[in-house]
């Protein structure tokens, strides 16, 4: 499954974008590859997301806010850059000028080192689900109770950073962004290697959440979500490796914020609200939760639709989406990854004696 | 003379106004085989909290070894100590196989990054074989563990003990809806577990307890009742009274 | 002269002239005039005079819209000029007489006239300022106690010795509470600008013991005065006024806050019930309250199309029952397509509901369209109950926490006073054994899950008492009710209704201080920090477990 994604996604869609003819049915339109470099950076969230709920059990419904804080630490690079070039003709970002904010506040000064943004991209929503997942794991909230938690996390961030005077453009978030390292963001070119390099990233997240999931520290994730209690009476600290796995979650979902927010031009609270946060969970849900490719092929499916039919049949998607949510959970619960296992267990069952030993592998949580 | 494994004073533990403990005092001495008896809501499974510390005593102190205090230690500090424990109603870890059980159980830094480089070493290795053949899961050991019998699951939690090779081994009614013949071998793996740690059982089949042949503490309304062997306890006034007094009593309510 | 001559005109044209026969015809005429002093004078009369066609004239006057018509016959008459939309044939004005009844024709039809047959009486700043002070001495003899009490106030703030008269007058005549205090705060307020220090130093005083908070600026500044006596009896009345606020405001946060909390509180209990003895999280929860404020809102239509208007305001008690059966049926249906494949799977059912939130929330929206829809609160339920001095608590809210009081007894008798709720529990605590005994599982299932959509559904409808009534009402309160059911513990209804209380109080304690959102945000760390020393809630269920 790997190689074939690899293939389609790393090489195949950015070399027919190279294409030279215009016309040609199998050239691929700089907006397409655009669209399935958002797609791919949403891939990255959701193999965080995956390896916390799918391996661990654990539901996150706040996985808005890291996305966000990785999108906005970019972003405040990208507006930094923007200098004295904004509608304003002011060194400050026009939303300040416009807020009548005179100089630039401490916490936007370090931003306008590009390395300091790269770095603040993992490391404040690492830090930031350290400290809440330090706080809610210690005194052992979990399942639905964590869920809500969570869930009130994303509606409370979402109402401050909707607040103007916290100085991150409120409403209307960052956007109008030039350049990135001085690279123009509205070249084809640029935009053609931010594809490439969240590709490349999501390739390697990849490795590295198999590499996880295939080590001891996986078994015990799975053995924490099957059993969390008796994991405490083989030895294992639990909640060190729950918060390890949530902070790892939450800064693959901060870099895939900032992924995003260069591609699409914008970031803005709208996607670290409670509706956003948990519609993350169907894309894993719809691909299939505990197994890593089900996350990419969940993410990247679900948006495509998601784009064709907001455009298409507007009043129809939360329909889908909703029925989405209740069949996933209804009858595929493994989603697609699962389903050719689902379907060769069904035809099995109908013929002869069934083989003994179903895989060992991550299923569905509890 | 060996040292005692396990020192339980004065141990109190009361559940909202309802005494599951009190003032229990109870020695075990290192090396032993003890089994635990008495009739429902005697305080035996919330003595087994209390020692791998899933609930906190109200009062008392529980010392193991020589002068490890446990109380104030949280779950995995004291499994990781050498206190191991098995469940009334065996779990394993259904989504992973018999042998990722074993493994995951195996005595070793249980640390998050020591966890993710941990490579089995050949004696480790070994080790879980030789765990599989004494359960008897050998045939099994790629199987799912959410796919075994009642029984097997029973194994499968012994055999997580063994490899996890704690000093004291609590255990948890090991026979609980076995048949006979399982019983049987139940038996001789908790004989076999003994031969180099402590164990303390808590089992309710008479018959069970008398094929371990071990000293038997029988506890009654959070507090130990009497000690000895399990002849001699059975024929202590005292435990007559507790088991059958409350069947005369019932019998007598029933008549009404 | 001219004053004469229409004085002529008016007394020619008799007929029409009973019309406002209370107003005496020369002074009419002095009022339309030419003459600015005739006019001034006309003007105190009309003040001192008083009634409702004085004020008619009055208010005439000060909007401009008081004219001479001349009438087709010759005669002149003192007019209301009204406002009509331009016609092919130019300006109109539909006219009436002072005492504001239309005019009509020969026809019988209402009478509209060009405007260029109509003299515009002009009032100029001087006697713009008279006539204000004229309306609101006429509007404190009003019958009206809120038109007096407003009236008052006004003519506090303006002052002089001629008003101190008037409200000095109108205190000794006023039998109305509210109002004595009123115009007694007004009386004051327009002595503090006396000369006479004793004078002010009395004003101040009984300022200070009438707790009037309008004045609270002039005395601040009246603490530098001159005289001594004055000062520091302002110092008193300011710091007398002040404390009389926060306890006030004290009492304001209490009640927004037990507001608050009962509509959480209302919100929460159908969610604890269906969580706490089924293991369900039903996300859905605030949907199904939003199909009982669409119910509130189609009986109210259905009322509107079909009874009298005089038993319209009675729809809201169709309502309610009616929202807890759509809501209920609508539960019962859930239940048995979906949550019932998923009992055990908590995380499952928040997700499968969380889908049937979404699809009920489309589904309103193509139904009834994404804008919010009227509810109106029924006419018993407006205005508020006065407490104390300044203090008014709205007949709605006291509703909702009153209806919030009896949705939790009713629960409380249901669960644990009814053989059903019998069953529930026993279902709750052990199925299996349950189940043997004889009760019918499945079935306690589908019923407790109905009874808390139909509280959902009741709550909607409390809800449209207050709130907008739109497709996402339900989104509006949902993570906060969760909250509530994480905080309060699972299954108990004192940790719920605590929790409640809890959370609505801290909100509207924090509101003023540290604004709404900060103030959530706080709650959500309280509440972090609350679960760290309380992993279950308020309420949990202690004892030993058999989950490992």
């Amino acid at each position: 499954m790997l190689p074939a994604l690899i293939l389609v996604f790393v090489i195949g869609l950015p070399a027919l974008n190279l294409l030279p003819s215009e016309g040609s049915l199998w050239h691929v339109s700089d907006y397409t590859l655009n669209l399935f470099g958002k797609f791919l950076a949403y891939a990255i969230l959701a193999l965080g997301l995956d390896l916390l709920w799918g391996y661990t059990g654990i539901l996150s419904l706040g996985h808005g806010v890291f996305f966000c804080l990785g999108g906005y630490a970019i972003g405040m690079h990208l507006m930094l850059e923007i200098g004295a070039e904004g509608v304003y003709g002011s060194a400050l970002p026009d939303f300040m000028v416009w807020n009548q904010v005179t100089a630039l506040p401490w916490f936007w000064r370090p931003f306008s080192s590009g390395a300091f943004a790269l770095a603040a991209v993992v490391l404040v929503p690492g830090l930031f689900a350290a400290v809440f997942g330090y706080l809610t794991f210690r005194s052992r909230i979990k399942g639905v109770y964590f869920s809500i938690v969570t869930q009130a996390l994303a509606l409370s961030m979402w109402l401050l950073f909707n607040r103007n005077e916290l100085n991150l453009g409120g409403t209307n978030g960052l956007a109008d962004f030039k350049t990135l390292f001085g690279y123009s963001l509205q070249d084809a070119a640029t935009q053609w290697w931010l594809y490439v390099i969240t590709a490349a990233t999501l390739v390697a997240a990849y490795l590295a959440c198999r590499t996880v999931t295939r080590s001891p520290l996986g078994r015990v994730l799975v053995a924490i979500r099957d059993a969390e209690g008796r994991v405490r009476f083989s030895g294992y600290a639990a909640a060190h490796y729950k918060l390890f796995v949530f902070v790892v979650s939450a800064a693959l979902a901060g870099i895939a914020g900032a992924l995003y927010a260069p591609q699409v031009g914008i970031i803005t609270p709208g996607k670290m609200g409670v509706l956003p946060s948990i519609e993350m969970i169907v894309w894993v849900a719809v691909g299939g939760r505990g197994t890593l490719v089900g996350a990419v092929l969940g993410a990247i499916g679900v948006n495509w639709l998601r784009s064709f039919l907001t455009e298409a049949y507007p009043d129809l998607w939360l329909y889908v989406l909703g029925g989405m949510f209740v069949a996933v959970v209804m009858f595929v619960p493994d989603g697609l990854a699962g389903l050719p296992g689902r379907l060769a267990r069904w035809a099995r069952s109908r013929g002869v004696a069934p083989e003994l030993g179903a895989p060992a592998v991550a299923r569905r949580p509890p | 003379m060996n040292g005692s494994i396990l020192y339980v004073e004065r141990l109190t533990v009361d559940f909202d106004g309802f005494k599951a403990l009190s003032e229990l005092n109870f020695i075990m001495d290192e090396g032993e085989l003890r089994v635990v008896i008495g009739p429902n809501g005697a305080g035996k499974t919330t003595l087994l909290d209390v020692i791998s510390g899933k609930v906190q005593p109200t009062s008392g102190r529980v010392v193991f070894g020589r002068e490890t205090d446990l109380s104030g230690l949280s779950e995995h500090e004291i499994a990781r100590i050498g206190v191991g424990r098995k469940f009334q109603t065996p779990t394993g870890y259904g989504g992973l196989s018999v042998r990722e059980n074993l493994e995951l159980s195996l005595r070793r830094d249980k640390g998050v990054f020591a966890t993710f480089v941990a490579r089995l070493s050949p004696s480790q290795r070994d080790e879980i074989d030789r765990a599989l053949a004494t359960i008897g899961l050998a045939g099994k050991a790629d199987q799912r563990a959410g796919a075994l019998s009642h029984g097997e699951k029973q194994w499968l939690e012994l055999g997580m003990l063994m490899v996890q090779d704690p000093a004291l081994c609590l255990i948890d009614e090991p026979v609980a809806g076995m048949t006979a013949e399982e019983t049987d071998r139940t038996a001789d793996l908790l004989t076999a577990l003994a031969e180099r740690r402590s164990v303390l059982v808590i089992e309710h089949d008479m018959a069970f307890v008398r094929r371990l042949a071990a000293k038997v503490t029988v506890l009654h309304e959070g507090s130990v009742l009497c000690e000895g062997s399990l002849d001699e306890v059975q024929r202590d006034p005292r435990v007559v009274e507790v088991y059958l007094g409350r069947e005369r009593e019932e019998r007598i309510r029933a008549a009404h | 002269m001219l004053r004469s001559v229409l004085a002529a005109w008016i007394a020619l044209t008799g007929v029409h002239a009973a019309v406002a026969a209370s107003l005496p015809d020369a002074l009419v005429a002095d009022l339309v005039g030419i003459d600015d002093d005739a006019r001034r004078a006309a003007v105190s009369v009309l003040a001192a005079q008083g009634g409702a066609e004085a004020l008619q004239a009055l208010r005439a006057l000060r909007e401009g819209s008081l004219g001479v018509w001349a009438d087709p016959d010759g005669s002149a008459r003192a007019v209301i000029t009204g406002t009509a939309a331009p016609s092919e044939s130019g300006d109109v004005a539909p006219l009436r007489d002072l005492g504001g009844e239309p005019l009509r024709g020969p026809d019988g039809q209402a009478l509209t006239v060009p405007r260029t047959s109509v003299r515009m009486v002009e009032a100029d700043r001087a006697l713009r300022r008279a006539v204000k002070a004229a309306i609101d001495r006429v509007e404190l003899l009003s019958g009206d106690a809120k038109t007096r009490e407003s009236a008052a106030g006004r003519l506090g703030r303006e002052g002089g010795a001629e008003v101190v008269a008037v409200l000095a007058e109108a205190l000794a005549r006023e039998a109305d509470r509210t109002v004595r205090r009123a115009i007694d705060e007004a009386l004051q307020v327009a002595r503090l600008s006396d000369s006479d220090p004793a004078v002010q130093a009395g004003a101040v005083e009984r300022l200070g013991l009438l707790h009037g908070a309008g004045a609270l600026d002039q005395l601040k500044a009246l603490k530098s005065s001159n005289d001594p006596a004055v000062a520091k009896a302002a110092d008193a009345a300011v710091r007398r006024i002040e404390r009389w606020g926060m306890m006030t405001r004290g009492i304001e946060i209490v009640f927004s806050g037990l507001s608050l909390s009962s509509i959480l509180l209302l919100m929460a209990l159908g969610l604890a019930i269906v969580f706490g003895l089924m293991g369900v999280i039903n996300m859905a929860h605030g949907e199904l309250m939003m199909l009982g404020a669409y119910t509130a809102f189609v009986v109210q239509e259905v009322f509107v199309s079909s009874v009298a208007p005089s038993a319209r305001d009675y729809y809201f008690v169709v309502a309610i029952p009616a929202a807890f059966c759509v809501a209920g049926i609508v539960g019962l249906a859930l239940e048995q397509s979906v949550i019932r494949f998923l009992y055990g799977r908590p995380l499952e059912t928040l997700l499968a509901t969380w889908g049937v939130s979404l699809i009920l929330q489309q589904a309103a929206r193509q139904v009834f369209g994404a804008a919010n829809v009227d509810v109106a609160s029924p006419a018993w339920l407006s205005g508020g109950l006065a407490i104390v001095e300044g203090v008014r608590l709205p007949y709605n809210r006291l509703f909702i926490i009153g209806f919030t009081a009896v949705c939790v007894a009713a629960v409380y008798l249901v669960l644990f006073r009814s053989p059903a709720g019998l069953k529930i529990r026993a279902v709750t605590q052990n199925r299996e054994m349950s189940a043997c005994l004889g009760v019918r599982t499945r079935r306690v299932d589908t019923w407790t899950f109905a009874l808390g959509a139909g509280l959902a559904g009741m709550a909607g409808c409390a809800l449209t008492l207050i709130g907008n009534v739109g497709p996402d009402l339900g989104q509006h309160y949902i993570v906060e009710s969760f909250m509530v059911v994480v905080a309060g513990g699972v299954g108990k209804l004192a940790g719920t209704v605590a929790a409640a209380l809890g959370i609505g109080g801290l909100d509207k304690v924090l509101e003023p201080a540290l604004g709404a959102v900060y103030g959530k945000v706080l709650i959500l760390g309280a509440l972090i920090l609350f679960l760290q020393r309380r992993p279950s809630g308020l309420f949990p269920a202690k004892g030993r477990h058999v989950d490992v």
